[in-house]
């Protein structure tokens, strides 16, 4: 958030109730009110389809404020109905009438002026892992996988300790250089990358996944994915060719064990 | 009880009557015929899929399933609340009820023909396009069938006894009928669903894909879910088109007395559909559950896969539905005398809503283009990736049924004004009661990002129970606070400004889009396999078509349903001409 972008809506809006602005009046400065939060007040940028999005559902409840009340309503279209037909508004009216071509002609030339950007997708974050894989000619069936190493937190906490910190070595021989020292997907290789390397840090991905989801991802990389997840650009590569299966579930758990996040437990059939 | 005895109507029901029937038998023959062709001979087992003209045989067999399904779902939904508004008739005496329950039923006959017409071209259709599936599950089934059309006679026999039986049996009598009639459609929508599911969740049989257990293939993992999610679904849907039929017939209405009738009558199918749909999202949770517990594979395809943007789409469909429905008791307010009072209120009720509705709406991952992407440092907003999981969506919905209830609560309170001692002190208990949920909710919510995500679903069911709670307490304490007292003035039902209707036509059609698009994935999950895991679909079809033809298709089919309800809102309006004696008397 912009505190400051904040600040001086809330001031306006507050600003504004002294004037006593009748409701119809109330409806386009909450929309723009709306609209500048979005766009300017919250930081990291939002993206311009959430922005789309969260300006339809607005528009619609300002709409349905605006027209609950049939003595709103109908004093609002004769608010209309007099700006249109009423002489003594024919120099605002002519200002309306140009305003909006010329805002339109605006948005226009603004999105044909703009520097070339690679198309737009809606990417598959999560795609589904198939029921089984084949690493190094074994067959595991990723439904039915655990970590093997999973248990020992409990039944021999040093030996799990052990395969932590084995994790950890593996994770910092391979994998730190693009989901850096954090695991937050920053590392010195994520900004050539399109799409960047997973934040782990991110409390909505490896939490809320199985780890044998893990295991798919790290051992198939980005050759390994479904078709659904195109366009796929991804630069992880296949591990299963450089490291074991032992290697694999260890840098899982240190994954778990460094950000303090669970996996996914399997919940039981009812 | 209404007097309904007319030749014409007679007609209509041999029509109605044995025209489904003829069709189910011919089915029925053809079921049994291509079984015997599967044991018999190899000629069936040469052809395992047909194609269909132009638009391929899976969006034919799409498009005639979807709309069988909601014709289904309105058949056997409307029964269920026209027995209990007859059951209140009967009970207070106040004819009025019965009147809005046969008025109900009225729309039932020709839907039924509809109904059975449209599933014995399905039946055809599957068994002519896709032999192969239909061989095995034939095998598997087979002894389902057979209960499914004697429950399907059954139906029949006792919707029509239920439609003309109408003012000819004893009251208690007629009620029973309506029992039956609701037992057998719960009966009939359990054996299909049976079918259904097992394609999604197979059960009770061995690697081969041979039954071992035909109770086990029945109660498959997510038989039970998909039952009661449908019932509720069903319900909900059903009042809804009652209620659009309200306002068809408010619109078309010439009298003050038939505004009046009809009016109240969108008013009462409005109040089902809503009622139904408050517990919907939670139903249709455990419906997730059983499915991510069955296979994580299933489960990322809906909630993380391709599938996840249509529950985006789902999720403003049913903010959508919300805001509507809150819409619709705002404007009703106003044909009650003394609801100024509560006008405040709507802004603050508005804004919690749309609220909701934005992190209802969120989705996880962001459309985003490199740049945005780059400056969010990934695909997850660092603020609104928060609000795109289950957490915050559960969160968010609770809290928009509970602004919803009070918007109906605001309602209901509109001209009572209490007269007990105690109405300040009911006021506040309701208020912090109200004040406790929200806080409790939100603080579940929250506390479901730092716990495990086995622990985190079931914190759903706190949440979900503390809404239920407080809902039946405070509505409790509404009962005995406005228990004798004093009105400030009439409903006037009938004084209604038109967009109200239009926002009934507007929930209704919202349903039959959102049932569409979750028939869709329910059915699409399986992706590239008629059969879980059991037998692959290797027709030309085995792909899942992109969102926008998937949108497409359902747009087409919610056209089509709603055409044929016209014709049906038509027909129905043609035999209520003849008896709208509507004798309506202003309610108090």
């Amino acid at each position: 958030m912009k505190p400051l972008v904040v600040l001086i809506l809330a001031l306006v809006l507050l600003g504004l109730r002294f004037l006593r602005l009748s409701r119809v009046l109330w409806v386009p400065v909450w929309w723009l009110a709306s609209y500048v939060f979005l766009v300017y007040g919250i930081e990291p940028p939002l993206p311009r389809s959430i922005i789309l999005m969260f300006m339809g559902i607005i528009t619609l409840s300002l709409l349905a404020y605006f027209s609950v009340d049939s003595q709103t309503l109908s004093a609002a279209w004769g608010a209309i109905v007099r700006f249109v037909t009423d002489r003594r508004y024919t120099i605002p009216l002519a200002m309306v009438v140009v305003a909006l071509p010329a805002a339109v002609g605006w948005v226009a030339y603004r999105n044909a002026s703009k520097a070339p950007n690679p198309p737009l997708f809606g990417r598959t974050i999560h795609p589904p892992p198939p029921i089984e894989i084949t690493f190094k000619g074994k067959k595991i069936n990723l439904t039915e996988a655990d970590n093997p190493f999973r248990a020992l937190e409990k039944s021999d906490p040093d030996k799990f300790r052990q395969h932590v910190a084995r994790g950890r070595v593996i994770y910092f021989q391979n994998c730190v250089f693009c989901h850096g020292d954090n695991l937050n997907g920053e590392g010195l290789f994520a900004h050539g990358f399109d799409p960047l390397p997973a934040n782990f840090a991110d409390p909505t991905t490896i939490a809320m996944l199985q780890e044998s989801y893990l295991f798919w991802r790290i051992a198939k990389g980005g050759p390994g994915l479904p078709e659904e997840s195109a366009p796929w650009a991804s630069a992880m590569p296949a591990w299963e060719k450089f490291l074991s299966e032992e290697d694999i579930w260890d840098v899982i758990l240190f994954l778990y064990d460094y950000t303090g996040y669970r996996p996914r437990a399997k919940e039981s059939l009812e | 009880m209404a007097n309904c005895e007319l030749p014409a109507e007679r007609r209509r029901a041999c029509l109605g009557f044995g025209l489904p029937l003829a069709f189910l038998l011919l089915a029925a023959s053809l079921v049994l015929a291509a079984n015997g062709a599967q044991e018999g001979g190899a000629v069936t087992k040469a052809v395992e899929y047909r194609h269909f003209p132009v638009i391929g045989s899976r969006v034919a067999v799409w498009i005639i399933a979807q709309l069988h399904l909601m014709f289904g779902a309105f058949v056997l939904a409307v029964p269920m609340f026209a027995l209990i508004i007859e059951f209140i008739g009967y009970k207070t005496g106040d004819k009025r009820y019965d009147q809005l329950a046969y008025e109900f039923t009225r729309l039932l006959s020709v839907s039924f023909s509809f109904t059975a017409s449209l599933g014995a071209l399905l039946t055809f259709m599957l068994f002519i396009l896709y032999p192969k599936v239909m061989n095995y599950l034939t095998q598997i089934f087979s002894w389902t069938f057979f209960p499914y059309v004697l429950l399907f006679f059954l139906e029949a026999v006792f919707l029509y006894s239920y439609y003309y039986g109408w003012g000819k049996f004893h009251p208690v009598t007629h009620l029973l009928i309506g029992l039956a009639l609701n037992l057998v459609g719960i009966g009939i929508i359990f054996i299909a669903d049976a079918w259904l599911t097992f394609m999604n969740t197979p059960r009770g049989i061995d690697q081969a894909g041979h039954l071992v257990n035909l109770w086990e293939a029945i109660n498959n993992y997510i038989w039970m879910p998909i039952n009661i999610h449908r019932l509720i679904a069903n319900i909900s849907f059903g009042g809804s088109i009652a209620a659009a039929y309200g306002a068809y017939r408010f619109l078309a209405s010439s009298t003050p007395e038939e505004r009046a009738h009809y009016d109240w009558m969108g008013y009462v199918g409005n109040f089902i559909a809503i009622s139904a749909l408050l517990p919907l999202p939670f139903a249709g949770y455990w419906l997730g559950t059983e499915i991510y517990a069955y296979s994580q594979t299933l489960g990322v395809v809906l909630m993380g896969g391709t599938f996840s943007w249509l529950f985006i789409i789902q999720a403003v469909l049913i903010g959508n539905l919300f805001l509507a429905a809150n819409y619709y008791l705002w404007v009703s307010m106003q044909r009650i005398e003394g609801a100024e009072r509560y006008y405040r209120f709507i802004k603050y009720l508005l804004a919690s809503i749309t609220l909701c509705f934005l992190v209802w709406a969120t989705p996880h991952s962001l459309v985003a283009t490199v740049q945005e992407a780059r400056a969010m440092g990934g695909q997850h907003h660092p603020i609104l990736g928060v609000l795109g999981v289950m957490s915050a969506k559960n969160t968010a919905v609770n809290i928009l049924i509970l602004t919803t209830y009070i918007s109906f609560l605001l309602y209901r309170r509109g001209n009572k004004e209490p007269t007990v001692s105690w109405a300040r002190t009911g006021n506040l208990i309701q208020f912090a009661i109200f004040a406790f949920a929200v806080v409790f909710v939100i603080f579940l919510g929250v506390y479901g990002y730092f716990v495990e995500a086995k622990v985190r679903i079931r914190l759903s069911v706190p949440q979900v129970l503390t809404v239920l709670l407080t809902m039946i307490v405070v509505t409790l304490i509404d009962v005995f606070m406005f228990k004798n007292a004093r009105i400030k003035g009439p409903i006037r039902w009938g004084e209604m400004p038109a967009r109200s209707q239009y926002a009934l036509f507007f929930i209704a059609i919202t349903f039959a889009w959102t049932m569409g698009l979750m028939g869709y994935v329910r059915s699409g999950m399986r992706q590239h396999w008629h059969v879980y895991n059991v037998m692959k679909d290797t027709s030309p079809d085995a792909y899942t078509p992109t969102l926008g033809f998937a949108a497409n298709v359902i747009t087409i089919t919610v056209l089509i349903f709603f055409s044929f309800i016209a014709v049906i809102f038509w027909l129905t309006g043609l035999t209520s001409k003849k008896s709208s004696g509507a004798k309506w008397e202003a309610s108090a």
